[in-house]
C-alpha cells in the first residue's frame, strides 16, 4: 500500500462527520450501508460517482465532530484509498488508521478528475500540478494499513 | 518546570514524568460508549476474542442516542451492547437514564482520573478535573479490553475569564464566544484548560458547559482544576470520597493564553452550518424559528431547565414553533419535577422528551424538515446533523431558545427575563 495512484474527488474544509455519514445511519454494522450513504450530506450522488482507487482530496480539518469510526469505513468502503487533506480532525486521523485509511497531511493543487499518485513511505504527493511533500508515515502504521486496520493487525500477530 | 492538568494525570497514569509532546501507554479509569459507536467496538472485540473488561464497574455501555429505539435495526444495535455487558460484567446505561456525558460526571469520573470513551463530547468530564478525551469505537474497544491505552500528550492553551457576566448572558455564550475566537480546528490536538475568577465562581453544571464543547475548537479535552465546587458537587452525590484538588502547577508552561473579560460578552449564537460562525444575536434578530430544542450533554441540566421555566412560566410557546424539551439525566428529570419546572414548561407547550440525546443526533424526536430552522441549546449545528440536511440549526443559550419559543423568532432574551 505504499503507493496510491487514483482520481481525485474534491472538498473544502471543515467537511464534518455528519456530512461524511449522517448518524441516521450509524443504526447498523453493515459496511455497505455507509458505503452507499458516504458523503451524503454534502454530495447525495458520491456513492454513484465514487469509483475504487479513487482518492479524496480536501482542506483544513477534514472530519471534524463526531468520533464515529463509520466516516472513516464509510469512504474506505465506498473505494476511498486514500484521503490528502490539509490538515485532519483528530479523531478521524486516529479512526483511519485504526480502519485501514491511508490519511496524508499535504497541501496540495489539483483539479477534480485529476490523477494523483501518492507515497505514504516517503512522504510525497504527485498532480498534474506538481509535487508535494507529505507527513512520511512509519514503519509501525503503515503495517497496520497493510493489515486492514488494527483488529486485522492484532489478528495476523496472534496467527503469527 | 510547572505542569499543566494534562502532563499531571497523564504522568500519574503512565508511570513517569511527563511533558507535552511525548506519547505514552496510560492506564484508563473509566471507559464508555454509545449506541452509535458500542456495537462496532463489540464488534471488534468478538473478531479478536477478547471479550472482556479490565475494569467492570468503571466501563459502562450507554443506551442514549437513540432512546427508546426508533428503528429495528437499533434496537438489534441495543442488543449487542445488553449481551455484552451481560457476559461481561460491565455497566449498562438503559433507557430512560440519560445522555452519556451526564451519566459518567454524576456516578463515575473523579478528580485526576483518565477517561476514554467512543463519543467526542467525551471532553465533558474534564470540568471535573479529568483527563477525558473521546476516540473511535476500536481504541476505546481496546481500551475496555486492556484497561489502558495510548496518547499524546498535548499542548494546552489557557482559556484565562475575568469579571461578571451581564444578565442574559451565560456559560454557554462564553464557550461559543471562545470557540468563535480559536476557529473549528484552533485547538486541534491541544487540551484547554479554563481558569480565573469567572469560572471559579462558576457552579459545575456552567463548568460542564464550557468543557463539553472543547472539541468544537478541535481540543483533546476541555480541564478546569478541581477545586472545593467540585468538592461540593461530588458531596452533594454521595461521592465526596472520591473527591482530590487538581490544579496546574504556578509555573506551567501553555502554548497560548486567551484573556477574556466576561463583563464586556453579549449573549451570541452559532450560525449555520459550523459552531465557530457565532454571531451576535443583533445580526440575526427576527430569524423565523420552527422548532425549538432545549437539552443535551451542553444544556440539558437543572439550571438549564429552571432558565427555560422561567421565561416561559405564564407563557404560551408561539403557535408556529414547536417545544421539545429533554432533560439530560433521570436525576434531572426527577429534580425538575420536584421544583416543578417540568410542569412549567409542559403548561408553555413543550414536548418533554425521555432524558437522553433527544433530537440532536437527527435520529428521532424531532427531525427538521426541508427549509426549516431550528434553535437549540446542543454543540453541534452541522449541515443536516438533526436529519436533513435541507434545514438550518442555530446554537444558544437556554434563556436564547426559551426566548424564541415565546415569539417564533430569534430574540434578545433580555427582552423576556424577568
Amino acid at each position: 500500500m505504499n503507493n496510491i495512484k487514483g482520481r481525485a474527488w474534491k472538498y473544502g474544509n471543515n467537511i464534518d462527520t455528519d456530512v461524511i455519514i449522517p448518524g441516521k445511519y450509524l443504526r447498523t454494522t453493515d459496511m455497505q450501508v455507509f458505503a452507499d450513504h458516504a458523503m451524503e450530506g454534502i454530495d447525495p450522488e458520491f456513492s454513484n460517482k465514487v469509483q475504487k482507487g479513487d482518492v479524496l482530496v480536501a482542506g483544513h480539518n477534514f472530519g471534524c465532530g463526531s468520533s464515529r469510526e463509520q466516516a472513516p469505513l464509510a469512504l474506505k468502503h465506498a473505494g476511498i484509498s486514500c484521503v490528502i487533506a490539509r490538515s485532519f480532525a483528530r479523531i478521524f486521523f486516529r479512526n483511519s488508521i485504526n480502519v485501514g485509511l491511508p490519511v496524508v497531511e499535504s497541501d496540495i493543487e489539483c483539479d477534480e478528475g485529476d490523477i494523483i499518485e501518492v507515497n505514504l513511505h516517503e512522504g510525497w504527493v504527485k498532480t498534474p500540478k506538481g509535487t508535494y511533500n507529505s507527513n512520511a508515515i512509519p514503519e509501525f502504521l503503515l503495517d497496520i494499513l497493510n493489515d486492514g486496520g488494527l483488529v486485522a493487525h492484532r489478528k495476523k500477530k496472534v496467527r503469527e | 518546570m510547572g505542569k499543566t492538568i494534562s502532563e499531571k494525570i497523564i504522568g500519574e497514569h503512565a508511570g513517569k514524568e511527563v511533558s507535552a509532546g511525548d506519547i505514552v501507554v496510560a492506564n484508563v479509569d473509566v471507559t464508555a460508549v454509545q449506541d452509535g459507536t458500542g456495537p462496532l467496538a463489540v464488534q471488534q472485540l468478538n473478531k479478536i476474542n477478547l471479550v472482556q473488561a479490565a475494569n467492570p464497574k468503571s466501563t459502562v455501555l450507554f443506551i442514549d442516542h437513540a432512546a427508546p429505539s426508533p428503528h429495528k435495526d437499533l434496537s438489534n444495535a441495543h442488543g449487542l451492547l445488553r449481551d455484552f455487558a451481560k457476559k461481561t460484567g460491565v455497566v449498562l446505561s438503559e433507557v430512560g437514564e440519560g445522555v452519556c456525558h451526564q451519566r459518567l460526571v454524576e456516578s463515575y469520573v473523579k478528580p485526576g482520573d483518565i477517561l476514554i470513551g467512543a463519543d467526542s463530547h467525551t471532553c465533558t468530564s474534564g470540568a471535573l478535573g479529568a483527563f477525558s478525551t473521546g476516540m473511535g469505537s476500536t481504541d476505546v474497544a481496546i481500551g475496555i479490553a486492556l484497561g489502558k491505552t495510548w496518547l499524546r500528550v498535548p499542548e494546552t492553551f489557557k482559556i484565562n475569564v475575568t469579571g461578571q457576566f451581564q444578565k442574559g448572558v451565560y456559560a454557554k455564550d462564553l464557550i461559543l464566544y471562545v470557540i468563535g475566537q480559536i476557529g473549528a480546528d484552533g485547538a486541534t490536538y491541544k487540551a484547554l484548560e479554563f481558569t480565573g475568577d469567572t469560572i471559579k465562581a462558576m457552579t459545575m453544571s456552567e463548568r460542564f458547559t464550557l468543557s463539553n464543547m472543547a472539541v468544537e475548537a478541535g481540543a483533546k479535552t476541555g480541564l478546569i482544576e478541581a477545586d472545593d465546587v467540585t468538592k461540593q458537587y461530588l458531596e452533594e452525590l454521595g461521592r465526596g470520597d472520591e473527591f482530590r484538588y487538581i490544579q496546574a502547577d504556578e509555573d506551567a508552561e501553555y502554548e497560548k493564553v486567551f484573556d477574556i473579560d466576561a463583563s464586556k460578552l453579549e449573549p451570541v449564537i452559532s450560525a449555520p452550518h459550523t459552531v465557530d460562525n457565532v454571531k451576535s444575536l443583533n445580526e440575526l434578530m427576527g430569524t423565523k424559528v420552527d422548532q425549538v430544542f432545549i437539552g443535551t450533554c451542553t444544556n440539558g441540566r437543572l439550571d438549564d431547565l429552571e432558565i427555560a421555566a422561567s421565561v416561559l412560566k405564564g407563557k404560551q410557546r408561539h403557535p408556529d414553533t414547536r417545544l421539545i424539551v429533554t432533560p439530560a439525566s433521570k436525576q434531572v428529570y426527577i429534580q425538575a419535577m420536584e421544583k416543578g419546572y417540568i410542569q412549567t414548561l409542559v403548561e408553555a407547550g413543550a414536548a418533554v422528551m425521555a432524558p437522553g440525546c433527544g433530537p440532536c443526533v437527527g435520529v428521532h424526536q424531532g427531525i427538521l424538515g426541508d427549509e426549516e430552522v431550528c434553535i437549540a441549546t446542543q454543540n453541534r449545528n452541522f449541515k443536516g446533523r438533526m436529519g436533513n440536511p435541507n434545514s438550518y440549526i442555530y446554537l444558544s443559550s437556554p434563556a436564547t431558545a426559551a426566548a424564541a419559543a415565546i415569539t417564533g423568532k430569534i430574540t434578545d432574551p433580555r427582552e423576556v427575563l424577568v
